[in-house]
């Protein structure tokens, strides 16, 4: 076991090597030049005196070969650089967003699990009842819906209508940024901070809410068909043990997968969700960045994503030794 | 050589005449099965119903847009739905509804074309890797762990902000992005046909590679494509409206609709229609194709049912 995670940490390595080189290439192939963002804007008319200072302390005059290693060398040793534009260090930036982007996360998790699964669960174990035909349909809705448009309707429908028409104050929710900021346990927000949190949350977790109740309720209906568990009624247990222990925890195999390939599709959502709501996270950052070039505060960003999502796909497969223990991790595969 | 293959796809071809009217004999009636099970299941004909307007929508939208797509009417700026603007005007007076009517047109040909294109990358290195398997299969296998392991919008607003933010550079970066799926789908349906025998009678009668992959392996793996296919020119259309909103799709005066539900984004209060027709127009022709895919899914694997 802890060779096979050692082995799968290391194959972590090579591509991230090689997809942030990409990236770092890309934007080298970009028409606007970083040493004017750092003059202060791609529009403005600078001095070319100062450009060159710029370039040269910067080490922008250098070979893209020689930049590209320099890069390398800061980076191996997690030092992310300054952004171009706020001379901001891209490490504390990083701390700061990772974590607002965390929180909402975390709330996106748990609805998704609670939402996902159960709905999944009683669509498989009602099939065909009024409530599964529902969840087919809500279900494609969600996965056809844009995540922005949802986010902007709920914002409509849960502050724009409630302001209008005068609610009661406990019903009004906000729609634009993170709000007091107050938290207590890391996660669980204290005072008026709900108010800032429910909408995106809900919005953020729309997306793989929807996959996972797809996904539990078609492994769930394969699962209820086998032959165990029709040993395991023969055997007497009660119908919720059945359901629960034999059949829940076996269809969740291929489910758990689902969540490690469908981390990208969060990632996305989460990019949208925060532009939305004006969430201060990584993935607004992320976009603003993109946006304005800032090529340290992008690679770097871009990097703990990466990384993140390496380490999920790790913890995905670790997981399934848990689910099923017949997997024996890293025996048989002597690559 | 050159001058022997023609003659022994001839000969082949030739050997295989008796055959060929039984094999269309026995994918007829399963084509009529198909469609005979797509055509019960209701959400998939709404889907169908759905695709066919927005198809028509598209092609005639001269005829069902009365204003144009620039055409500004004076002193009518972010006017709610009337009966001359039926979706309202825009910031600068612009009629909503035509350009949701052009919108189609958009979406329908970024979501299309970036889907052939990604169908035929996936296509071509799904079976290089699935059928030749060893260096061909690890080296194909690692690019696309590459390419998943950095965030897809993130790749695809990088890409955008290189190659510019035109029509056609947004259909090269989503086909260019979008092929993952497809090559995976593809590697692990040739994985398990290659072994099967008569895979290995086409071999042993010296088949080129070329046929076998082209004529034997792959009319057999046609169908999780399709499905896939399907719902992936739906997500393409989704991933285009996510990198319009975040500004990086086809710019002004394209009638993009992410562009114009971001347009709307800051009018909520005073101007919703602005942000909820085209925002409305995305969700229902995404909703076509998940409806289409999921019909077609269920109507080629009874087995699923």
């Amino acid at each position: 076991m802890p060779s096979y995670i050692i082995r799968r940490l290391l194959q972590i390595i090579p591509t991230v090597f090689v997809a942030l080189s990409f990236l770092f290439f890309i934007f080298f192939l970009l028409p606007g030049e970083p040493a004017r963002l750092i003059a202060g804007g791609a529009e403005r008319n600078v001095d070319p005196g100062v450009l060159e200072r710029i370039e040269e302390r910067y080490g922008l005059d250098d070979p893209v070969l020689v930049q590209f290693g320099n890069y390398w060398q800061r980076t191996i040793q997690w030092d992310l650089g300054d952004s171009y534009l706020t001379r901001e260090s891209v490490n504390e930036m990083l701390g700061e967003k990772a974590v607002a982007s965390l929180r909402l996360a975390i709330w996106a998790i748990i609805i998704e699990i609670i939402v996902g699964i159960a709905v999944g669960l009683l669509s498989a174990i009602r099939r065909y009842s009024i409530g599964d035909r529902l969840t087919t349909i809500l279900t494609a809705a969600a996965s056809a819906l844009p995540v922005f448009v949802l986010g902007f309707v709920l914002q409509y429908l849960f502050a724009v209508q409630p302001n209008k028409w005068d609610w009661p104050e406990w019903a009004r929710l906000r729609t634009s940024g993170i709000g007091p900021d107050t938290w207590t346990f890391f996660f669980i927000p204290t005072g008026e901070q709900w108010r800032y949190l429910i909408l995106p949350a809900i919005t953020l977790a729309s997306v793989t809410t929807a996959l996972l109740a797809r996904m539990t309720r078609g492994s769930m209906l394969e699962v209820l068909r086998a032959d165990y568990m029709r040993t395991a009624r023969s055997k007497g247990l009660g119908e919720r043990e059945v359901v629960l222990k034999h059949g829940l925890r076996n269809a969740m195999l291929p489910v758990v997968t689902l969540i490690g390939i469908d981390f990208g599709t969060a990632i996305g959502a989460a990019v949208l969700t925060e532009t939305t709501f004006n969430w201060p996270g990584l993935g607004s950052q992320i976009v603003t960045s993109v946006q304005q070039r800032d090529l340290p505060v992008l690679l770097g960003f871009t990097l703990s994503v990466v990384l993140a999502y390496a380490l999920v796909n790790l913890i995905v497969d670790l997981s399934y030794a848990w689910f099923d223990p017949r997997i024996r991790l890293g025996k048989g595969d002597h690559g | 050589m050159t001058l022997a293959d023609p003659a022994t796809t001839a000969a082949t071809d030739s050997s295989h005449e008796p055959g060929g009217p039984d094999e269309l004999g026995a994918s007829r009636p399963f084509r009529a099965d198909v469609w005979r099970r797509f055509r019960r299941n209701r959400l998939a004909m709404v889907g169908l119903t759905m695709m066919v307007v927005l198809v028509l929508v598209a092609i005639f939208a001269p005829l069902i847009a009365p204003y144009g797509i620039t055409e500004r009417t004076a002193g009518s700026a972010r006017q709610s739905p009337s009966l001359d603007h039926l979706f309202g005007t825009d910031d600068i007076g612009r009629d909503v509804f035509s350009r949701v009517v052009y919108g189609a047109r958009v979406s329908l040909r970024i979501g299309i074309l970036a889907t052939a294109i990604s169908m035929v990358i996936g296509l071509i290195l799904g079976s290089l890797s699935g059928f030749f398997g060893g260096i061909s299969d690890t080296l194909i296998m690692r690019v696309t762990d590459v390419f998943l392991a950095i965030p897809y919008i993130v790749l695809a607003v990088a890409i955008a902000t290189v190659l510019g933010r035109s029509e056609n550079a947004i259909i090269i970066i989503l086909g260019l992005t979008g092929w993952l799926g497809i090559a995976r789908i593809v590697r692990a349906s040739f994985l398990s046909l290659k072994r099967l025998e008569y895979v290995e009678a086409a071999t042993a009668l010296g088949f080129s590679r070329r046929r076998i992959i082209a004529r034997h392996i792959l009319p057999n793996a046609l169908q999780p494509i399709i499905i896939y296919g399907t719902i992936a020119i739906g997500s393409v259309i989704l991933a285009e409206a996510a990198l319009s909103f975040v500004g990086v799709g086809p710019q002004e005066p394209t009638p993009a609709w992410g562009a114009m539900v971001n347009a709307g984004r800051g009018r909520l209060t005073n101007a919703p229609h602005m942000l909820f027709f085209p925002g409305a127009a995305i969700f229902v022709t995404v909703l076509s194709f998940v409806f289409i895919g999921d019909g077609l899914r269920d109507a080629l694997d009874p087995k699923l049912k």
